[in-house]
Formats: C-alpha cells, structure tokens, sequence
C-alpha cells in the first residue's frame, strides 16, 4: 500500500510535478483547445480583429463579474443576484441621469452603490443564518428584480429609459475602440490586477482559501470570516453594477429583463477555471482562462458555421470536462512529492 | 512538578445548551509536561469540553483557571491568545492549501512593498518546514506542497508543529489517533511524547485506551457531561481502566501485552501480528 503511493508520487515529479501543481493548467490546455477548434472552423475571419474583438468583447463583460464570483467561489459561497444588479444598476444611472438629467456622476455612483447594498444584503444574510448562499442570492435576486421593474415602471412609466451620456463618460465607460473593442475591456484588465492582488499576492488571498476550505477553522485561526464574507458579496455585487453601468453608456438604453444569462455564464467561467465548485481552491489566472475559454466558444460558433446551438452543447461538454480535469489535476497535485523523497 | 499551579484548572465547570446539560461539575487540571489523557464514548461531552476550552463556547458556571488565575475565554482567539491550541482528527483542515499557507492561516506573514502588503510566501515556507523538520518529520521539506498530499500523520505533526510554533502552551488533541492506521499512530503519539518533553501540557481526548495508556500521566473518564473517574498512571489497574470504558473488557489482554511493550521499548508499540 504504502510503496505503490510512493511509486506513484515519484512518477509525478520534476517539472511535470511543478506543472500539475498549478490549478489552471487544465484551463490553459481547454482554452488553446477551442481556440484551435475555432480557427480551423471559422477561418480568417475568426482570427482577424472582428474575431477577437468579439470573443473579446464577450470576455470583458463576463469576466469583470466572474473574477469576484470566482473568489466567492473559492470562498465557499455562491451569488446568482448578479444577474439582476446589471439591470438594476444600468436604470438607476439611466433614470437618474437620462430620465430625470442629473449629472452622470451622480448616476453612476448610484448604480455602484446598488450594487454594493445588494451585496452587503446577501453578505449579511449570508453570514447571520444557516441559510445557503445559493439560496439566499436568488431570492435576493428576485427581490432586486421585482423591484427594479416596480421602480422602473413607477418612475419612468416604461420598462426601458433612455440616455445619452457626454462624450467623456462615454469614453471611459462605454466606447468602442476602432469601432469593435469595447472600453470594457481595459477595466476588465484592471480588475484582473485588482483580484490578483487580492487573492495571491496579499495576505487576504490565504483568508480566502482559508474560508473555503474550512469555515469554522478560519474563524478559529482568528480571521474575521463575517467581515470578509460580506466584503466579497458587495465586491461581487459592485462588479455586476460596474458591468450594468457600462452596458447602460454602451448602449444608451437601459432594459429591466437583461442580464439573467451573466447568472450562469460566470458559474460556467469560473468552473471551467477550475474553481473548486465546493470552494478552498482555485486562481485568478484560472477564471481568466475560463472566462476566454466561454467566450471563444460563444462567439466563435457565429464564425464557425455551424448551428449556433451547437454553441450551447459544447459550452455544456466543456464545463462536464473542465470538472473533471480539475479534479483529476487536483488529484495529482495532492499527490506530487518532491524528488528527494526517501 | 505538582507545588506549581496547573497551566489549566477547570473547576465545577457547567455548560447547557438551553434546558439541555451538557457539561456538569467538570474539574480538571493539568500541568505543564504532563498529558492528561479525556477518555469516553461518543457523546459524553469531549467535543463541548474542548470547545469550551477553545473559548468555542462559553461555560454557563464554574471557572477557568491558568497558571492559577482565572481567566474568560470569549472567542476562539482569547483561548488561543493564551496559548491554548486545539488540534483535530485530521490536522490541518485545509487541505488544498500548501504547507506554508496552511501554516500562517489567519497570522500571515507579510512584507511591505510600496503601498502594498504582500504575502510573504518564502518565508511562510521556511518557517513551516523548519518547524515541522524539529518534529522529527524530515520528509517534508517543500512548503508548496498541499496539505491534502500529506500522510495522516504528517498533517497531524504539522498542526501540532504549529501550535508550538505559535506559542501554544496547552495542547488540545482531538482524538489524533482515531483515523490512523497503527504505525501512523504510533507516529502521532510520539509527536505527542515531543511535545510533552517540550514542557507543554497536553490533552489527549481519544477512546483508545491502548494509546491512552501509552502517554497518559492522568486520566480522565467522562459519562453523560461528568467526570466519572479522575485518577493517575499507575493509580488504576488496566482492568479497572478498561471496565470503565465501553466494550474494554475483551481488550484488557490485549492492553496489558502492548503496555509492557511500550515501557520496555521507550514508547513504541509493538508491531501488529494478527495471529498473537
């Protein structure tokens, strides 16, 4: 028993050891997949700029949400409220500064700030009931809708509001580079910078892990989990308002019924990242990965020619196969002993 | 040994969740390199003893005392202030992290880089290692290493590796032995005589009495939230030790061979063979 494990952990060494040890090897390697699978199929075009531009695009927009989802994720925690903050946020800016003409300024920070307070709710109920934050999330999710809809129609008398940003707004927050690369994708980037900070290089990441690993035992290690809990919902939350914003100034009309598909798509990033759906373990350079890994198949299947429907079966597949390659590369990172054992 | 104060006293310790009572009248001591062993089946109250210790929960009455003045445990971290460190079944909880994160949870080392605070990963890493190589355990010498990929043993020689390492005074070891296999316990119950030979006091909860037997200075049997026996080494015979747990009686032979084993072999036990 014992030598067999030895044998095997010896046969996992070196280099390839150091490799296996990295969570996001498995989504590096799906992520080069579809792109291959694309480029064959979709051709110049695929590979051209309205290609990248948008699977770039796509990434942007789901990625800004996924990279908090991820840390939720890793913390142990889910949040499928996000996919009702984005039409939240983007009304309260498009009635605030489009219906009623306050400075956009004002607008947007309103819109932040629901996003913040959604998420300060599901921290909260998350971390003073027994409640799963599955649970929680959606209902929260409801609720914003509900009211977003209730609001929306009280106030502007149409389930759509308009608006028409000032040139500098539109250029920070909502235009399109060359015509095709959304300005998103620039924040999307300093969101990566942030959320790497925050998960591998400062001391918080470990409270993270921590958290996901073992709620009670970080409590008992000292690490303030309520605090950090509800952190990481109000920036998950945050990141959906800044994605709602955005959307609002691209498209200068806000519409309460959009964004439920960002609920799943995240998830879906995430765990092709290979994020540990359970939580405790998982990188940054992971969700990215995942994030352009999705995308490149949503969008990729417009240039492919084949049936977009396609799209969803594969997008399906691949989070069947992320998962498992997770796993088994979690597997063999667990077993991975250095070369100088005995 | 015995003219200083215990490290820790419990005295007539309560605790009752609501109308139930969990704990009654629970009076313990122990001082430093000793290693009280807290035997009993399977809801006697170990588990709301330690937690009680660990400053997990608050006693309804009695009194906690160390080094002879009586202190409060409000949360976990005023016990673990004190040097008051708890250990579980399977060690580190965290086995996803590496060593050297698992280490430092909630303490991390950290440098200052610009207005940025930066996890120390290098220095994690060392520390853990040296701390757990002093523990006799050589082989592990990577701190990048995931907990998960260490042996049962390991991960237990690595809590307590950090427990002393945070200054911990007062060992709580939550039944260290019960998911391993008999070298791996043997192990574990080194690591347990290290730590005694270190001067710290230890609490070893189990329902082993083989292993109870071969650390244990003092012994203490809980039945339905009261001590129902509180005695020395050598005060009791095995046999009245082992009546006193439940299903003991058939193991009494057994018992009595490994512990004139363990003292003739300078605390090791006997290799297994099945058909002795």
């Amino acid at each position: 028993m014992m030598s067999t494990e030895a044998e095997d952990r010896r046969r996992v060494s070196g280099a390839f050891g150091r490799l296996a040890r990295r969570p996001e090897s498995g989504s590096f390697i799906g992520m080069i997949f579809v792109y291959v699978f694309f480029a064959i199929l979709g051709g110049k075009v695929f590979l051209g700029a309205p290609g990248f531009s948008s699977w770039l695009n796509t990434a942007a927009e789901v990625g800004i949400i996924a990279l908090p989802v991820g840390l939720l994720m890793i913390a142990g925690e889910l949040d499928l409220s996000v996919g009702s903050v984005i039409p939240a946020a983007s009304l309260t800016v498009a009635i605030i500064s489009g219906h009623h003409d306050a400075p956009e300024i004002i607008g947007i920070l309103a819109g932040l700030c629901v996003g913040l307070l959604v998420g300060f709710v599901n921290g909260y109920l998350v971390t003073r009931t027994t409640i799963p934050s599955i649970i929680i999330s959606i209902g929260t999710m409801f609720g914003v809708m509900g009211m977003t809809l209730g609001f929306t129609v009280m106030i502007a008398g149409s389930t759509g509001v308009f608006i028409v940003p000032d040139p500098v707004t539109k250029a920070l927050l909502g235009q399109f580079v060359g015509g095709m690369f959304q300005v998103t994708m620039f924040w999307w980037a300093a969101f990566i910078v942030v959320v790497y900070y925050l998960l591998h290089i400062s001391h918080y990441g470990n409270w993270i892990y921590a958290l996901g690993g073992d709620r009670e035992s970080a409590r008992n290690a000292g690490i303030p989990t309520r605090r950090l809990t509800i952190g990481l919902f109000m920036l998950s939350g945050f990141a959906a308002a800044f994605v709602g914003v955005g959307q609002v100034l691209t498209y200068q009309s806000a519409q309460v019924l959009t964004g439920q598909a960002f609920i799943f798509n995240s998830i879906m990033c995430v765990v092709i990242g290979g994020v540990l759906l359970t939580g405790g373990a998982g990188s940054v350079v992971g969700i990215v990965f995942g994030t352009l890994t999705f995308s490149i198949v949503n969008q990729g299947i417009f240039f492919s020619g084949l049936d977009p429907n396609i799209g969803s079966v594969i997008i399906g597949a691949l989070l069947l196969i992320a998962v498992l390659t997770n796993d088994s590369f979690r597997q063999m990172a667990q077993s991975y002993a250095a070369k100088r054992e005995p | 040994m015995t003219e200083r104060p215990p490290i820790l006293e419990l005295r007539d310790i309560d605790k009752s969740f609501g109308p139930i009572d969990v704990l009654h009248k629970i009076s313990l001591k122990v001082h430093e390199g000793e290693v009280l062993c807290l035997l009993g089946d399977n809801g006697a109250g170990k588990s709301t003893l330690i937690k009680t210790l660990a400053g997990v929960h608050k006693a309804t009455a009695g009194t906690i005392l160390m080094d002879g003045e009586p202190v409060e445990f409000n949360r976990p971290r005023d016990a673990a202030d004190r040097g008051i460190a708890t250990v579980h079944q399977f060690g580190g909880t965290f086995p996803l992290m590496s060593i050297g994160r698992s280490f430092f949870v909630g303490v991390e080392p950290t440098k200052q880089w610009g207005p940025f605070t930066v996890f120390d990963r290098k220095k994690a890493n060392e520390i853990a290692v040296k701390a757990v190589q002093d523990f006799g355990i050589t082989r592990i010498n990577d701190g990048d290493r995931l907990v998960g990929g260490l042996s049962g043993g390991e991960r237990q020689s690595l809590a307590i590796a950090r427990a002393v390492y945070f200054g911990a005074r007062v060992l709580i070891l939550d039944e260290p032995t019960a998911a391993l296999g008999v070298k791996q316990a043997a192990h574990a119950l080194r690591i347990v005589n290290e730590a005694k030979r270190r001067g710290l006091a230890v609490i070893f909860i189990t329902h082993q009495v083989m292993h109870a037997l071969a650390v244990g200075d003092h012994f203490a049997v809980l039945i339905r939230g009261s001590v129902a026996a509180d005695f020395r080494k050598n005060e009791k015979t095995r046999e009245e030790i082992t009546d006193l747990m439940a299903g003991g009686e058939s193991m009494a032979d057994l018992e009595a061979s490994v512990e004139g084993y363990v003292e003739s072999h300078e605390g090791r036990l006997p290799p297994t063979n099945a058909d002795e």
